[in-house]
């Protein structure tokens, strides 16, 4: 029987809702509770799909793309590799971009430098980077190289950029909930001189 | 066959729907003491579980991509953290399109429709939209006026709840609001470079609360509204009418329960609706003294077709022949920039409530000669210190190769420099824009399925071209630089105010239902959606669909009581 009665929905419902009385505060706190609950596992992780000779290069590359610096760590500390595998093994078509690209990378590095690219000496292994990264130097038989890094480029943004890390690094300082909205007048006083427009 | 219970009930009114329109109509008619079962093809709703407001994007392994990666190979839904809204297909309900046009058609399958997600933007009608050809001598005059609205704006201003400013200004009337939030750091850039175009840029009006009302929490400005809002500060029909109206003890939810046909006795008169119970795949019938048509208004326009019986052989409350005729969407367009006067002011919480703070209402309305088109557009705007998700990088790696800490250094200098304008204009209606039923293809159930024709004109065309134009000159004055723009005006449907399938007016020869929505053929029958819109003008339809709705609900009431029907 598909028909719902007035009870079920009642127990079905959160109680913030009929009861109706979330205060800011009380809704911030949920925020706040919900941030804390989950930090991402430390420990060693299991790759689901690469080998651990790929997982090494990826990671490598990973931080190459996104490298501490002096305000934030880098892609590996962010959880990129994982993010990459885990998203790999859900999806047999971006395992192979991944697997292949690894491949590619790999074997143009021996042909170059005669080492893999995880052995490679890290301007060794930027130089090759360079030659995928920018649009002077791109050639036709780059073409595989060049599709997966972009590939790999953009993903290791997101992962950077989606963690902890990341979200500290471009300063976001939202998700808290507020009991009134403010924009700080120095802000925008900031830009509207920059701006000429006041 | 269909099961019909001997003993079964006979609600005084079936409702058919549970979005904006739907929702509405439960919420006023069991007010009222009427006994009505509500009719939803999608499931139940539970927002304390369903809703992902709040949560980072780390909090799930994959960030929001999905688990198999379907934000990198096109998603088929709004992303992991939306609120569950639907999407362009559903599975096993398929729709066609004529060849020669393109008709992208988003539909929900859930208790609130698109309500849960949509994007909260409740304008006004102005005086002079529901009466357009006396206006300009294109498309048909509504057969109300704004006076007839106004009342019922109020009432569903003040019930939902709906932000903003009183201004004054003709094309976006003033309405019951609540206090607004006050605009962001590039707004006010914004209003600043609208001043100097004589483009008035007010505060927004969204249906977000921000003082409570109702046992409704005010708005905490956490910005996740396209998730799902846990306190119900915005609207939804589901939190917001649908579930307050069962306390009432009058309101039946049927879930799963997919509306096919509207089955008629010998006095042309709606006795039942019969459906299928998508549970377990098995036609029902659910007996009535009323009806109202909420299903959306290409759905309703569906329903009514597919109704068909000798005494109607173009389908239900169709003499007229006009169900299905007059289809339209609203007109997009989109562009970006990169403003330097953004780069390195102080970081803060710009999350406000989702969407912009401010919006420009359409400000040629008394010189539609200089527009160079007949009517107009608002203008929508984005920018701000979003929280990090998938993709929210993708234009500053598009604009700088490389990678590295020159990179990272971007990055971090670009977040939050952009905004953007989206162009939301007024389609007249044509003749090459309609849905149909598609002589050749059911859905899983059987059901036969709409089949679209769709062509913009050269009217719409050059509005898109303004749109251009205007958002250039914007980004220029704020001292910026044009970063995407969209190639053409958007594709039909695209902009889901699709509506006036289902057209009223005075004479019965020329629209289906009369001036409160009540069908000219069947006088139990009504429709609470935006079939009935005449016009489809610059501002988006769902607040006006409350309106209506109320207006039909209390009318259809009223007519209960004096047992007209
Ligand atoms: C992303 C997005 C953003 C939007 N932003 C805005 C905005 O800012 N402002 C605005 O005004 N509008 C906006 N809209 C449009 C707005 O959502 C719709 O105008 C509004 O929801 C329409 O209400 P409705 O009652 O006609 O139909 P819907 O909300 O579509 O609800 C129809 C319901 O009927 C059910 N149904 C359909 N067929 C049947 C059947 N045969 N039997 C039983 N049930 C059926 C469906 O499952 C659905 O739940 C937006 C829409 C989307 C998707
Ligand atoms: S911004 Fe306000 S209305 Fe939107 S989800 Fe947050 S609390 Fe709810």
């Amino acid at each position: 029987m598909s028909e719902v009665t007035r009870r079920d929905w009642l127990t079905a419902l959160g109680a913030a809702m009929l009861s109706g009385g979330i205060s800011a505060e009380a809704a911030q706190h949920v925020h706040q509770a919900v941030a804390e609950a989950k930090k991402p596992a430390a420990g060693a992780y299991k790759p689901k799909v690469f080998t651990a000779h790929e997982y090494k290069t990826l990671q490598v590359l990973a931080d190459l793309i996104i490298p501490a610096d002096e305000v934030s760590k880098g892609a590996v500390e962010a959880g990129a590799p994982e993010f990459i595998d885990l998203l790999c093994s859900g999806n047999s078509q971006l395992a192979l971009i991944y697997t292949g690209g690894l491949g590619w990378l790999d074997r143009e590095s021996q042909k170059r430098f005669d080492a893999v690219f995880v052995e490679a000496k890290p301007d060794q292994q930027r130089a090759l980077l360079d030659l995928l990264a920018y649009s002077k130097n791109a050639k036709p038989e780059l073409a595989p190289g060049i599709n997966f890094f972009n590939w790999a480029r953009r993903m290791v943004v997101d992962a950077f950029y989606t963690s902890p890390i990341g979200i500290a690094d471009v300063g976001y300082k939202g998700n808290k909930g507020m009991a009134k909205f403010e924009v700080p007048v120095e802000a925008i006083r900031y830009a509207l001189k920059r701006s000429g427009l006041g | 066959m269909a099961q019909v219970r001997r003993s079964a009930p006979v609600y005084d009114v079936v409702v058919i729907g549970s979005g904006a329109g739907g929702g509405t109509v439960v919420q006023v008619l069991t007010k009222l003491g009427v006994n009505v079962a509500l009719l939803e093809a999608g499931g139940m709703l539970n927002p304390a579980k369903d809703f992902k407001e709040h949560m980072w994007p780390y909090q799930v392994p994959h960030r929001g991509a999905g688990e198999a990666a379907e934000s990198y190979f096109g998603r088929k839904d709004f992303g992991f953290f939306s609120a569950v809204n639907g999407w362009w297909e559903i599975e096993g309900e398929p729709y066609t399109t004529a060849p020669g046009s393109s008709f992208r058609w988003f539909r929900s399958r859930i208790l609130g429709g698109r309500t849960n997600h949509y994007g909260r933007i409740s304008l006004r009608f102005a005086d002079y939209d529901f009466k357009p050809y006396s206006r300009d001598g294109l498309g048909t005059d509504w057969p109300i006026s704004y006076e007839d609205v106004a009342p019922y704006y109020d009432k569903v201003e003040e019930f939902i709840g709906v932000f903003g400013s009183k201004e004054g200004i003709r094309s976006a009337p003033d309405g019951i609001f609540h206090t607004p939030p006050p605009p962001r750091a590039h707004e006010v850039l914004i209003q600043k470079a609208c001043a100097k175009l004589n483009i008035p840029c007010i505060s927004s009006r969204l249906s977000v609360i921000t003082r409570p009302i109702n046992g409704r929490a005010a708005c905490h400005y956490c910005g996740q509204c396209g998730r799902g809002c846990v306190t119900a500060s915005k609207y939804s029909s589901s939190q917001v009418q649908i579930l307050p109206a069962l306390k009432s003890g009058k309101l039946t939810i049927i879930p799963n329960a997919m509306a096919r046909e509207l089955i008629t006795n010998d006095e042309g008169l709606v006795t039942a609706v019969s459906y299928i119970d998508k549970t377990t795949r098995t036609e029902k019938q659910i007996r009535c003294r009323t009806v109202v048509l909420a299903a959306s208004a290409c759905e309703s326009a569906r329903l009514l077709l597919n109704s068909k019986s000798s005494r109607h052989p173009n389908g239900l409350a169709n003499s007229s022949g006009v169900v299905g005729r007059y289809l339209t969407d609203t007109t997009g367009y989109s562009m970006s920039g990169h403003i330097p006067a953004l780069v390195g002011m102080l970081k803060h919480d710009t999350d406000g409530v989702d969407g912009g703070h401010v919006y420009m209402p359409w400000w040629l309305w008394d010189k539609q000669k200089e527009a160079g088109f007949p009517r107009g557009y608002h203008i929508e705007v984005g920018g701000g210190y979003n929280m990090p998700s998938i993709g929210s990088f993708n234009r500053t790696i598009q604009r700088h190769e490389g990678y590295g800490a020159s990179l990272k250094a971007k990055i971090r200098e670009e977040y939050g420099t952009f905004v953007s304008f989206a162009g939301r204009g007024e389609m007249i209606p044509n003749e090459h824009s309609y849905c149909e039923i598609d002589p050749d293809v059911v859905d899983q159930w059987g059901i036969p399925v709409l089949r679209f024709h769709f062509k913009w004109s050269d009217y719409e065309r050059a509005q898109v071209k303004h749109m251009e134009q205007t958002f250039t000159e914007i980004i220029e004055i704020m001292g910026g630089t044009v970063v995407t723009k969209q190639k053409d005006i958007s594709v039909p449907g695209e902009i889901i105010h699709e509506l006036g399938t289902v057209r009223m007016g005075d004479d019965p020869k020329t629209s289906a239902l009369n001036k409160y929505c009540q069908a000219h053929d069947v006088k139990n029958l009504f429709v609470a959606d935006a079939a009935p819109f005449v016009s489809n003008p610059d501002k988006n339809p769902t607040l006006t669909i409350c309106a209506l709705a109320w207006r039909t609900a209390e009318y259809l009431a009223e007519e209960l009581r004096k047992g007209n029907v």
